[in-house]
């Protein structure tokens, strides 16, 4: 119990109508004033101005007081701007305690009456539980100056050259082959149509070229152990069978191996073509070394081929099939994910024929026709060899539906109108857009739709129905019927085209809710990686120290993604630079006049932060590993551990303010 | 002038009274340090000669058992009057003991179990002209601290002979301790456990027996073994007495003084060590506890958040 | 006409999840009964039985524990200490005449702002059924001792 009396100021926030709709803001200020050792009540329009704060400095000088308590938003926006606050008012900034009266009151309730009895009770509970906070002390910790972006994408690139170019030393972990993600398969980029390849590729090449980063392709992170400042990562860096120190690029060994005719679909390319068993993604790839793909390579399945490849390899002895897999033991202060997304699968809407119907294609197979070094050298064949004359561009292919995606994927209005563009220079086609919505909110891409209207490309408000190869007439024979009902014409239509496009969309990659385990970090309803605050802090996670870039985090086209991977590399650069991180003091410690040593809370830890000191027979908490979650609180059998900011008696005072009729 | 000293017993079994006893041969030296002027069990001093003394004569009341009839409020009323100090002295004082458990059902209740419809206790009858009346038997059973202020607490059902010769030692000491001090230690008995080295670090329980189940290993801990021991939970001083009768704890000299409720705390922390993840795992390894209110509270009920009638203890609880 | 029976939850909920989820369920303006009042705790691990009995002594009518969904604690494995706690917790309500519905443990992530809607009416519903937890009390013993 406090020594000196208790002397409390009680702040109820109006936060514009935001509260002052529902909560009689008022009368809980009044209520407020009545309550023992409040000294001073106030209600005010917005708590967490400057003028607000500054009410709170001020008064606890001209009033001396000793506690605070503002009754506003959720703790999680501004709790640490209110302990600032105190802070800078001379007063120990853990005497604070936050009612949350407007996500979990006054945005959740609608009758008056009862919200602001909500409202009370909540309070009265902080200002008695207020009364027992003690004067606490934030740690310190040292952050490891290197970073660790997990995802080889135009977001995990830009991240690392950012870094790299401010003298820290990143690690760049990429699962594929390969860096470059989704953007290496695109053709041209909207609105400028600018070549992907020729803005991405120097990119990529700086990284390899870096001194500061170290760059893991065909790896993943397996294990993180660690916290802020502190993180320990295990890297499975999986064997490609070839030598990256040693071989040269010269990529000799595709064209020696026995393989004459490539008879494995090719992964970069959509299935749309063949690879061999020894490849090269694509023809930039970073870094410049094949891989073998013992699934599919003779010597892996029999042990019977003449390798000739690694003869073409000759003195260089690059290739290596008996290598393995390799673990890297890595130490960082900060993590950046960056791991991407992948395109909604068109399977899962057969009304539009993808798979039934070979000229049927996805966006992204598009996107490898119209490219030079695609499939087709970049010219726009079907899979029955023809040229489109027709071409029908689907738009919320999974998206906008409440049967797959809710969400709106961002990008696909644009590269709709990309493909449209790009489809008909190659072709010369009659192109149809199928849309809900023309979403061209970025700079110069309202304009790129005029460009298209003015393009004669064709746009039909309608969500399509299906695609079909039911015909009505011989008009439609040998084509794809859109059966689709043009809302501002009024009517249903077919329109028969030879090729059909479906602009999938974006959704979290399979593997994020095992990803975001690994780094103690949530995923939002949709799936998507969780950001800390979608307006103030979209690359912050829950988790200090692990910050999110690019697609991971929500669909986003590439400016907004190398954007956000600049303000994740910021991010990271400001802890690193500050060169610690102060750690939240609600941490656990042993009242070692009670413990009697039976050692039930050494086990409870999951960060190993209690053990039995031999020479007291006592167990003791290591401060610097307590993430004070308190479990080891409550198993304590004789009451022996408590924690800073989340007493026991703290708690028993709240839960006595919520329940009494006072 | 010797002090006074009065013992007195409320809803108790006796064992409490025996407790002084066993003070052996030290008995006679409390004998010759105090006055004793009020023993029920031993000496033949009447309600009546308390009465009659002036309030606050008596230095220190011991009072034993607890509170559950009307006749046991008035004489606990009465010494608190006559008394300078009141020790509630063992676990039914204390915190309401092994009659606590009536607190699951009612007094009708309690009768109804006892007497079958084979007799019916009457408060008043007349025979030969003569009123005879027997004492209210209350509802709930009360630890004698909510219904008279207790200044000191002798823990223990009953308290060791250590803890009662500390206790008196403690008790005569100028400065006195703090009022509404425990007088025992302030540690759980794994404090003093002599199997206390053999309990490994990580305890983890797939399975809870019970005594009659399976023999204890007389050397290992016994939590350790798989049987609800509560000393990790439960006041050191007794010298871990039960312990070294190869047989678990079962909590009666009640919680530290960082335990508001004892037998939610000790519930807490034998299912934090339960192993398994799943739920039917989980039960499966709790269907071993039979009876959760007998094995966490049978000494504390009363003195617990909702078995004694709820609401503050306003008098005496660290 | 007596006034309708408004039943008194205590919820202790899970920073990183329960907590941001019921934050989500306000700017997302999901609208749901105000019967409940949040405690908040870092991890459901924090969770003392001392403070599930407590809320029921003092004038609860249900008592609610929201953490995150098994393997997904932010503290790795708080919430698996607080789900066996519960279980145990459970089978000692109803002998102590407390219907075991009044408590509930519930897995709600940070993404699920709808679910804290769920939760909470359908307990608000169960406990209306059941009646205030006060008047079981009073049918079972009298509060009767005066203190001297």
């Amino acid at each position: 119990m406090p020594d000196r009396e208790v002397r409390i100021g009680v702040y109820t926030c109006h936060c514009g109508t935001n509260i002052a709709a529902t909560v009689d803001v008022r009368a809980v200020a009044e209520f407020a004033a009545a309550l023992p050792h409040v000294v001073l009540s106030r209600e005010y329009k917005y708590m967490c101005s400057e003028p607000g704060q500054d009410l709170i400095r001020q008064d606890i000088r001209d009033h001396n007081l000793n506690r605070i308590v503002v009754a506003s938003c959720s703790p999680h926006l501004h709790e640490h701007t209110f302990r600032t606050a105190l802070k800078v008012g001379g007063l120990n900034p853990y005497y604070f305690h936050m009612v949350n009266i407007r996500e979990q009151v006054s945005w959740v309730h609608t009758e008056r009456a009862q919200a602001t009895k909500k409202a009370k009770d909540l309070v009265r509970a902080a200002v008695r539980r207020v009364g027992l906070h003690e004067p606490l002390e934030r740690g310190r910790v040292a952050i490891h100056p290197d970073v660790l972006v997990v995802g080889g994408g135009i977001a995990g690139i830009h991240a690392a050259l950012t870094l790299a170019n401010a003298g820290k030393h990143v690690f760049l972990v990429e699962k594929e082959p390969t860096i470059g993600g989704h953007m290496a398969r695109f053709d041209k980029t909207f609105p400028t149509l600018d070549c992907a390849a020729c803005i991405l590729t120097p990119k990529m090449s700086a990284v390899r070229a870096h001194p500061n980063i170290t760059l893991w392709t065909y790896a993943e992170v397996t294990k993180v152990d660690g916290y802020v400042g502190n993180y320990k990562a295990t890297v499975l860096r999986h064997p490609r069978y070839v030598d990256e120190d040693l071989c040269s690029g010269c990529l000799q060994c595709l064209e020696a191996c026995v393989y004459k005719q490539a008879k494995v679909p090719d992964d970069f390319n959509l299935g749309l073509s063949k690879r061999r068993p020894i490849y090269i993604p694509f023809p930039q790839a970073v870094p410049q070394v094949p891989v073998v793909d013992p699934e599919t390579c003779i010597q892996f399945k029999s042990g019977k081929c003449k390798t000739t490849c690694i003869e073409a390899c000759g003195e260089r002895h690059a290739i290596n099939l008996q290598a393995e897999s390799k673990v890297e033991q890595i130490e960082v202060g900060t993590v950046i994910l960056a791991t991407g997304f992948q395109t909604f699968d068109a399977a899962r809407t057969p009304y539009y024929g993808y798979g039934r119907y070979p000229n049927v294609y996805t966006a992204l197979e598009v996107e490898r026709l119209v490219n030079a070094s695609g499939p087709t050298g970049g010219e726009v064949v079907m899979r029955d060899g023809r040229k489109p004359q027709t071409v029908g561009i689907v738009h919320c292919v999974g998206s906008r539906d409440e049967n797959t995606h809710r969400w709106c994927s961002r990008v696909c209005c644009m590269y709709s109108l990309k493909l449209a563009h790009l489809i008909k220079e190659h072709t010369g086609a009659e192109i149809f857009n199928f849309y809900i919505d023309i979403r061209t909110p970025g700079k110069g891409f309202e304009e790129f739709y005029q460009k298209l209207l003015n393009e004669h490309v064709h746009f039909i408000r309608g969500r399509v129905a299906e695609v079909t190869d039911w015909v009505f007439d011989a008009s439609e024979e040998g084509k794809l019927v859109i059966r689709v009902e043009d809302t501002l014409a009024g009517f249903v239509r077919r329109i028969p085209v030879d090729m059909v496009v479906l602009a999938t969309g974006l959704e979290p990659r399979a593997d994020a809710a095992e990803v975001r385990r690994l780094f103690n970090i949530s995923c939002g309803g949709e799936g998507f990686f969780l950001e800390r605050h979608p307006k103030l802090a979209p690359v912050n996670t829950f988790t200090d120290g692990i910050f999110l870039a690019g697609c991971c985090q929500g669909p986003k086209d590439i400016p907004d993604t190398v954007a956000q991977a600049g303000a994740a590399a910021a991010e990271a650069m400001a802890l690193i630079d500050a060169g610690y991180v102060e750690t939240e003091p609600n941490t656990a410690h042993v009242d070692e006049a009670v413990c009697c040593g039976c050692k039930t809370c050494n086990s409870m830890c999951p960060y190993h932060a209690i053990s039995l000191v031999e020479e007291i027979r006592k167990s003791r908490v290591n401060e610097a590993l307590c993430k004070g979650c308190g479990t080891c609180v409550a198993a304590c059998p004789s009451g022996a551990i408590r924690q800073n900011l989340f007493e026991d008696e703290e708690i028993f005072e709240e839960i006595e303010g919520i329940l009494s009729n006072a | 002038m010797k002090p006074k000293v009065a013992f007195y017993w409320c809803a108790s079994c006796g064992g409490c009274e025996e407790a002084v006893l066993d003070l052996a041969e030290a008995v006679l030296d409390v004998a010759a340090a105090v006055d004793i002027v009020f023993w029920p069990v031993a000496l033949d001093f009447k309600e009546a000669d308390v009465a009659g003394m002036d309030d606050g004569a008596i230095a220190i009341s011991f009072v034993n058992g607890a509170v559950r009839t009307s006749h046991q409020l008035e004489m606990a009323r009465l010494l608190r009057r006559k008394s300078k100090l009141v020790v509630a002295f063992g676990a039914c004082a204390q915190l309401g003991g092994i009659p606590g458990l009536a607190n699951l059902t009612t007094a009708s209740g309690v009768l109804d179990e006892v007497y079958r419809d084979m007799a019916v206790p009457l408060r008043e009858s007349r025979e030969d002209g003569a009123t005879l009346t027997l004492p209210e038997l209350f509802d709930a059973v009360f630890a004698l601290d909510r219904a008279i202020p207790v200044d000191y607490y002798v823990p223990g059902c009953p308290p060791s002979t250590k803890v009662v010769a500390d206790a008196f030692q403690a008790l005569l000491r100028d400065p006195p301790p703090e009022p509404g001090t425990v007088l025992a230690p302030n540690q759980a008995m794994c404090d003093e456990c002599p199997r206390r080295d053999r309990r490994p670090e990580d305890v983890k329980l797939a399975r809870f027996y019970g005594v009659e189940e399976r023999a204890i290993d007389p050397a290992d801990c016994i939590l350790a073994q798989g049987f609800p021991c509560l000393g990790p939970a439960t006041r050191a001083g007794c010298g871990a007495r039960c312990i070294k009768g190869n047989m678990p704890c079962t909590g009666c000299f009640g919680p530290t003084s960082a335990v508001r409720d004892y037998g939610a705390k000790a519930l807490c922390s034998i299912a934090s060590i339960v192993s398994g993840n799943e739920v039917e795992e989980i039960d499966g390894t709790l269907d071993g506890i039979a009876d959760p209110v007998g094995t966490f509270y049978r000494y504390s009920l009363p003195a617990s958040f909702l078995g004694g009638q709820a609401g503050n203890l306003p008098h005496g609880r660290q | 006409m007596p006034e309708e029976f408004e039943p008194k939850i205590v919820a202790f909920f899970c920073n990183w999840c329960t907590y941001l989820a019921a934050d989500l369920a306000g700017t997302s303006r999901i609208r749901y009964a105000p019967n409940a009042e949040v405690v908040r705790v870092m991890c459901s691990g924090r969770i003392d039985v001392q403070f599930i009995l407590k809320a029921f002594a003092k004038g609860a009518d249900g008592v609610l524990i929201g953490g995150c969904h098994p393997g997904d604690c932010h503290y790795q494995e708080g919430n698996y200490k607080a789900l066996r706690r519960y279980r145990l917790v459970q089978r000692l309500l109803p002998q102590m005449g407390i219907e075991e519905e009044r408590l509930r443990l519930e897995w709600i992530s940070a993404a699920e702002g709808d679910r804290v809607r769920v939760v909470i009416n359908e307990m608000v519903e169960t406990l209306k059924r059941l009646g205030p937890l006060r008047k079981a009390e009073g049918e079972r013993a009298a509060d009767l001792v005066e203190v001297a």
